[in-house]
């Protein structure tokens, strides 16, 4: 089969033509860090309208605790690390690489819970929490890293990811990194190896669903626009 | 200076006829495939285009024809070095070219302008391999091209249709004058009813009938003979 359009030796200067003609003043985005600290705003706001039902001295408390205090930092920064490396990666020509900066504080996060994890298990008098906690604690970060998830790849798809799924999955363990450190004031149990697998489900539910549904809906941006 | 606007650099990016120096096309073309250029002139090269680019986000389109024109044989030198042949580097600078338009907000005037651009001609080169990867192509397997099929004909294919053609005319020439001549006169030599009644003296009716009963007969004869 010959496709008559291909030999057309013109149709290069005919669609730079095109897209000349109809060429609109466009405001070039901000920076990946500027767009990130702008998502992190948001999901504090969300985080500051959910502070209605929070339990500040228990909080407090368990802050005391270094795993625990350990832990909420690593999500934290695991959140606002991975929210950069989403941006970055979305802007052509910054490098891929961006994209293992939320490694180590995710490490740390991972390590710091399952320290949380062994001192359960070595202290049996630790709060567990019960079956329907723990449904509580899963719908909660679901339901949190939804609408983050929403918006990061409404943010995202302004910009031309090139690799949409890199991208799409950054900006999930982002969203389930902030939803993990949003829910931290409510929680009222030390981890434990339950809760810890339920945190692990969740995230990795998260961003799974985020690289293959949003990797779809970035990649349709980068294709048709 | 390698390239040179003729509005004047830098502060005609306004100004109303963007063009290129004759002859830096191939200078892009290498400076972009990251080739045998200086360092100094590579900065002047993209220190131009980002200044074009940063002039077309701003809405001036004939700087923008200009940078798209500078990116074409850029374009094409990047997807030859990523390995994409023949008329599909034309479909890449499509593809490139029109990536360039929805992405141009993605563009940060503040950083360089290659980057950007050998990204985004990259990943369309790549998209354009994956999707060729998927059809069918050559095989350059010298057994599979032993086994490929000949589309002319077969070493015995004339005889045997010298050997079916010289059992066709035996049938026919065992049947009853009457058939025979219909088969020949209708069947074989394609004349018309009309014509074939004139040449034999037979109604047409009669030729009908014939031919019917002759081609029964061959049917018979010639299945038997293959059976």
């Amino acid at each position: 089969m010959v496709d008559l359009a291909s030999r057309d030796p013109r149709r290069h200067e005919r669609l730079v033509e095109d897209l000349a003609g109809g060429l609109e003043p466009v405001r070039p985005l901000p920076g990946p860090a500027a767009r990130a600290a702008l998502w992190l705003g948001a999901a504090l706001l969300f985080g500051l309208v959910l502070a209605t039902r929070i339990d500040a001295t228990g909080f407090m408390l368990r802050m005391r605790v270094p795993d625990l205090a350990l832990a909420a930092a690593g999500a934290v920064l695991t959140a606002a690390f991975a929210a950069f490396a989403a941006f970055a990666t979305s802007v052509p020509g910054r490098p891929t690489a961006w994209a293992l900066l939320p490694l180590p504080p995710l490490a740390l996060w991972v390590c710091a819970s399952g320290l949380g994890c062994l001192r359960g298990w070595v202290a049996p008098g630790t709060d567990i929490p019960n079956a329907h906690e723990v449904t509580g604690c899963f719908s909660f970060l679901v339901c949190v890293s939804v609408p983050l998830s929403v918006l990061i790849v409404m943010m995202l798809r302004r910009a031309c990811p090139l690799r949409p799924n890199l991208t799409a999955a950054l900006g999930g363990l982002a969203a389930a990194a902030a939803a993990a450190a949003l829910l931290m004031p409510f929680h009222p149990h030390d981890a434990t190896a339950t809760d810890l697998l339920i945190h692990a489900v969740a995230v990795v539910g998260v961003i799974g669903l985020n690289g293959l549904a949003g990797g779809r809906l970035l990649d349709r941006q980068a294709a048709t626009g | 200076m390698i390239l040179a606007l003729s509005g004047g650099m830098p502060g005609g990016i306004a100004a109303h006829g963007w063009a290129l120096a004759p002859g830096s096309d191939a200078r892009l073309d290498s400076a972009c495939a990251g080739e045998r250029i200086g360092g100094g002139a590579r900065t002047v090269l993209e220190g131009e285009l980002a200044a074009l680019m940063a002039a077309a986000q701003g809405g001036d389109a004939a700087a923008y024809r200009a940078l798209l024109k500078a990116c074409l044989p850029v374009v094409s030198a990047i997807a030859r070095a990523q390995g994409v042949r023949g008329e599909a580097v034309d479909d890449v600078v499509q593809d490139t070219l029109m990536t360039i338009h929805r992405a141009r907000a993605s563009y940060d005037p503040a950083r360089p302008f290659l980057p950007w651009l050998r990204a985004i001609t990259q990943r369309r080169a790549i998209d354009r391999l994956r999707r060729a990867g998927r059809r069918p192509r050559e095989v350059h397997d010298p057994l599979a091209y032993e086994a490929e099929a000949d589309p002319g004909p077969e070493p015995g294919q004339r005889l045997e249709a010298g050997d079916r053609a010289a059992a066709l005319a035996r049938a026919v020439a065992s049947l009853p004058e009457g058939q025979r001549q219909a088969v020949e006169h209708l069947g074989l030599r394609e004349l018309s009813l009309d014509e074939t009644a004139a040449l034999t003296g037979r109604s047409k009716g009669a030729l009908k009938v014939n031919l019917h009963r002759a081609l029964k007969a061959l049917r018979a004869s010639l299945t038997q003979e293959r059976g």
